[in-house]
């Protein structure tokens, strides 16, 4: 049944065009979302009692960090589906997953980096929760790497999934051990970083942002899915086609 | 045609990387010396003072033995890939994962167990608490072959590679982290006289899984790398 239903986007033209139809919807629906989000959490959600206006960052930094996960997860199950079922276009998508996954958990490195600086005073401490994120970020640019390191992107593919499989599986390892290890190095954690329970009036804004900021990353995604099959593709007929219709409309 | 059982298989290659080692020393010291001088860089870098060294020698020793562990990886499947030797084996009717574990044994025999071995001496260099020369030793003998196993991942994807040697580092020294905190954190209990009985289990339930996982990678891995 399913595979019936998704036989036809194994194709890659038909992924193409696919990807191209829902990327101008996903784009205006994340201006939209996030032009209210925004305004929202600046100028009207109330200022915290304790942190005041400094605690607006966290409308950008937590849904950053949230997707920042939410993105390495998803690209382990492309990477997955593309070694069991031998999908190419998953690898396709794993690879345009890599680097904007990787520059979400950059800003919410430097977003928190930013918020730690008037609350704790510091800009760095080496809290449980921001090392797991730096580590994240060292396994994102692994996967980066090893996919550009290879000459034929195919492999590249496969290469990089095996690495995000394996990334992934270590993930909470990583993440319970560093948790661990801070806690017996340091005794007492800063435990603010820990969700504040919110109010309504937070909570809702938040909510506009985090989809917002959902629906660019999936934008972003086709943008860079429609990119990587023009470039698997390149010596095929239907992408001469495109590009010579394409260069027709620019020269009128 | 002969069948050659798994078992006699696992001793071959063992047996064939062991003898290779052998006829090329260099490969097995150099790395050694590599972790002998990086530990010695230290009481230079940090100064002499017994308290502070004996502070950080658990983390010295460890971020050592990880970066020897990495300089030596090159050998697992470089060579073998280089001559063709590495198709054949991939060709053979054994499972991939006989082999694999095969040339990771061997490589934890001519690494792993030189690490282990010199490393009491270098805990006296670095004047290690006395209670954790146990620990030490403990942590080193489950968590080098983690090193071993998870290493081989990262030298099969990026052997077909012409500069592998950078990305290799990029690739599994984020890998390494937790068998690092664990490892350190056993011995800084251990030197306080506290039980750590907590910590080598998690490094032995890391082993154990990596054991069991990691041929399979280096398998699948190895196919895309001899394509």
């Amino acid at each position: 049944m399913m595979w019936k239903w998704l036989h036809p986007y194994a194709n890659p033209e038909i992924s193409y065009h696919f990807a191209g139809k829902i990327l101008p919807w996903c784009a205006r629906l994340a201006f939209v979302f996030l032009a209210i989000g925004i305004t929202w959490a600046l100028l009207f959600a109330p200022a915290d009692y304790q942190q005041g206006d400094t605690f607006r960052i966290f409308y950008l930094h937590v849904p950053a960090a949230m997707l920042s996960m939410g993105i390495y997860l998803g690209m382990a199950i492309a990477a997955l589906s593309s070694l069991v079922w031998q999908l190419r276009l998953a690898d396709a998508t794993a690879a345009a997953m890599a680097p904007i996954g990787a520059t979400f958990t950059f800003i919410a490195l430097i977003t928190g980096a930013a918020w730690g600086k008037p609350m704790w005073g510091t800009w760095w401490i080496w809290d449980a929760r921001l090392t797991s994120e730096l580590i994240l970020l060292f396994l994102y640019l692994g996967v980066i790497a090893l996919h550009n390191a290879f000459e034929d992107k195919n492999l590249a593919g496969k290469a990089a999934g095996i690495l995000a499989l394996v990334g992934v599986i270590n993930l909470p390892i990583i993440k319970y051990s560093v948790e661990w290890w801070n806690t017996l190095h340091q005794g007492a954690t800063v435990s603010k970083l820990g969700q504040p329970s919110m109010t309504a009036d937070m909570f809702w804004p938040f909510l506009v942002c985090f989809i917002g900021f959902a629906f660019l990353v999936t934008a972003l995604i086709c943008l860079r899915f429609r990119s990587e099959i023009l470039n698997r593709n390149s010596m095929r007929p239907w992408v001469r086609e495109l590009v010579a219709t394409e260069e027709k409309a620019h020269a009128v | 045609m002969t069948q050659v059982s798994y078992r006699a298989a696992f001793g071959l290659i063992v047996k064939r990387d062991l003898m290779i080692a052998f006829r090329h020393r260099d490969d097995i010291i150099n790395p050694l010396l590599f972790f002998v001088i990086v530990v010695t860089l230290f009481p230079l870098g940090v100064g002499p003072e017994s308290t502070t060294l004996s502070r950080i020698a658990p983390g010295i020793i460890w971020v050592a033995a990880l970066l020897a562990t990495l300089l030596s990886l090159d050998r697992l499947f470089k060579s073998d890939y280089a001559d063709g030797s590495l198709e054949q084996m991939l060709l053979s009717p054994q499972p991939i994962f006989i082999l694999v574990l095969a040339k990771i044994v061997a490589h934890w025999l001519l690494t792993g167990l030189p690490l282990i071995l010199i490393a009491p001496l270098l805990a006296v260099l670095l004047h290690l608490n006395e209670h954790s020369y146990g620990a030490l030793m403990l942590t080193l003998l489950l968590g080098t072959p983690v090193l071993s196993l998870l290493g081989a991942i990262g030298v099969a994807l990026t052997v077909g590679i012409k500069k592998g040697g950078v990305l290799l580092s990029l690739l599994v020294l984020p890998l390494y982290i937790p068998v690092l905190i664990f490892a350190t954190s056993a011995i800084d209990t251990a030197a306080m006289n506290l039980p750590y009985n907590g910590q080598l289990a998690i490094i032995a339930a890391i082993f154990f899984a990596s054991l069991t996982l990691a041929p399979f990678a280096v398998s699948a891995a190895l196919k895309v790398s001899t394509n």
